[in-house]
């Protein structure tokens, strides 16, 4: 099926990419079927993208790249949601909030998406860990390589 | 809005599976005690609205810095 996105004009995507998200995400309640598109070369940061909205597409990238003692337990009504099964089978993304400068760049630590990719299930968990907030800086911890493009 | 006055150890009922206990009470703070079904899920509301108000943000056009990012071909901790 051909969908409409935000950063990479009209995509190819097959059915079984796409990653349901039965409680929808906080402020978007319509929007229940996203698709991952990578945004980079390394793969460091991902488009997650609405297959119903073109202009919903979030940015993101793995937390534990840059926020080593990054850590949490899944309460079990989200391992339940999620039908996890195994913890081999779960992705875990952190949200970017792009600024403009990008060193101004701040991950969402607070409320991680985490993916079920066997079952294509997610949620934005949303934790209750006083060292966890909505706006760390990403580049306080991190270097970035590579060109303005 | 349905107003309940009750003492601390009372409890409130709401349906057949969520009960909230007052633990205590003391000056304007009130620490409540909450049971309800696993698959409820419970926050504190100004937390739930800072997510909400952040994923607002993280999803505002920023067609500008797109270049840099694909342009980014690694990330190093220091």
């Amino acid at each position: 099926m051909k969908i409409n996105t935000k950063y990479h004009g009209e995509r190819e995507i097959e059915e079984k990419e796409i990653i349901n998200f039965p409680n929808a995400i906080p402020g978007f309640l319509e929007e229940k079927e996203f698709i991952m598109l990578p945004l980079n070369e390394g793969d460091e940061f991902i488009v997650l993208q609405s297959l119903a909205n073109r202009q919903l597409a979030f940015i993101m990238t793995n937390p534990f790249r840059f926020c080593k003692e990054y850590d949490f337990t899944l309460e079990d009504y989200v391992v339940e949601q999620l039908e996890i099964e195994s913890e081999k089978d779960i992705l875990v993304y952190t949200i970017l909030t792009v600024q403009d400068p990008f060193d101004q760049t701040t991950a969402n630590l607070q409320a991680p998406i985490v993916i079920n990719m066997k079952k294509k299930l997610a949620k934005q968990v949303i934790l209750n860990h006083p060292d966890y907030r909505t706006k760390h800086m990403l580049f306080s911890k991190v270097q970035f390589e590579g060109k303005k493009v | 809005m349905l107003v309940l006055s009750r003492k601390s150890g009372e409890v409130i009922k709401i349906g057949d599976e969520i009960e909230i206990t007052v633990i205590a009470a003391k000056g304007d703070q009130v620490k409540i005690g909450i049971n309800a079904p696993k698959n409820v899920e419970i926050y504190r509301k100004e937390v739930f609205e800072q997510i909400i108000s952040e994923n607002k943000q993280a999803t505002t056009d920023l067609s500008s810095v797109m270049g840099l990012i694909r342009g980014i071909k690694g990330l190093r901790g220091k």
